[in-house]
């Protein structure tokens, strides 16, 4: 379960993400709500939550776009391994950032980074999502949010 | 508290060390830190690695993440502290609500600066430390 105020906690997380660090603003579409896993890219970002929530936070974005985004950084490693460290790290900085407003219990694990067509993403079955679609440049990703 | 390091070729220098699990993140510190005196010593991954290194090569300035494995970053503070009371620690973290900020600082830390941050943030936040 989510509200709406919570979700828009998210949301302007990853907006400002986006400003700040990739200093170019996203477009972010519509939340909606999905049962069951969503689809991710070629990239994933795990943060677990424990505390007085439950649940995953993570970021998925295609390898395009993240090179892109390290480019903006001025980062001028694009190996494998720098895209799991941003994909991680902006999950990190999303989750994080939450904290402003769902306080210290809201506990964040360091990141997990899931890399390849289809990997398993740790969610309770039955679990609802909430997917924010996030539109940069011409590439498209998402963060997903799926509590208890 | 005011750093006091010893003048080397009649400039002032500082020990830098750089905590961080992030390596693009380090790599961002690195870069757009623009104080000539300091000088980066190492940087470490979580914070069992930056007490190793903190106790090889004695900074004077650290910046700690706080979300890390192994040894997270509230815990070094309280640990580099107590090996140098004298350090200035800046930290440097995702997380954002007061609670965290005011524990760090009662660990030791000397400035809180949120994650993304811009590079005139991030130059603030270290000048600020070294007044």
């Amino acid at each position: 379960m989510l509200y709406e105020q919570e979700l828009k906690t998210f949301v302007e997380g990853t907006t400002n993400f986006f400003e700040v660090a990739a200093q170019q603003p996203a477009s972010i579409g519509s939340p909606y709500l999905m049962e069951g896993t969503p689809s991710v890219h070629e990239y994933t970002g795990v943060i677990n939550i424990s505390g007085k929530r439950e649940g995953v936070v993570y970021f998925t974005a295609p390898k395009a776009m993240l090179t892109v985004l390290l480019m903006k950084m001025q980062e001028n490693d694009f190996s494998h391994e720098t895209m799991r460290d941003l994909v991680g790290e902006v999950a990190n900085t999303i989750s994080g950032n939450a904290r402003r407003d769902f306080g210290r219990d809201f506990v964040i694990s360091v990141p997990s980074v899931l890399s390849g067509e289809k990997p398993a993403i740790p969610q309770k079955p039955g679990q609802r999502s909430f997917i924010i679609p996030i539109n940069w440049r011409s590439h498209s990703a998402k963060l997903v949010v799926s509590l208890s | 508290m005011k750093l006091n390091a010893a003048p080397v070729n009649g400039k002032r220098s500082y020990k830098l060390m750089i905590v961080d699990d992030s390596n693009i993140m380090r790599r961002r510190i690195e870069r757009s830190q623009q104080f000539e005196e300091l000088e980066l010593v190492g940087t470490a991954g979580n914070g069992e690695e930056a007490l190793d290194l903190f106790r090889r090569t004695d900074p004077d300035v650290v910046t700690m993440d706080l979300t890390m494995p192994r040894m997270d970053g509230i815990e070094c503070i309280g640990r580099l502290v107590e090996l140098k009371p004298a350090v200035r620690i800046l930290v440097i973290s995702a997380l954002a609500d007061k609670a965290t900020a005011v524990e760090a600082m009662e660990k030791g830390a000397n400035g809180f600066l949120n994650k993304p941050f811009t590079d005139r943030q991030l130059n603030e936040a270290i000048a600020e430390l070294m007044r």
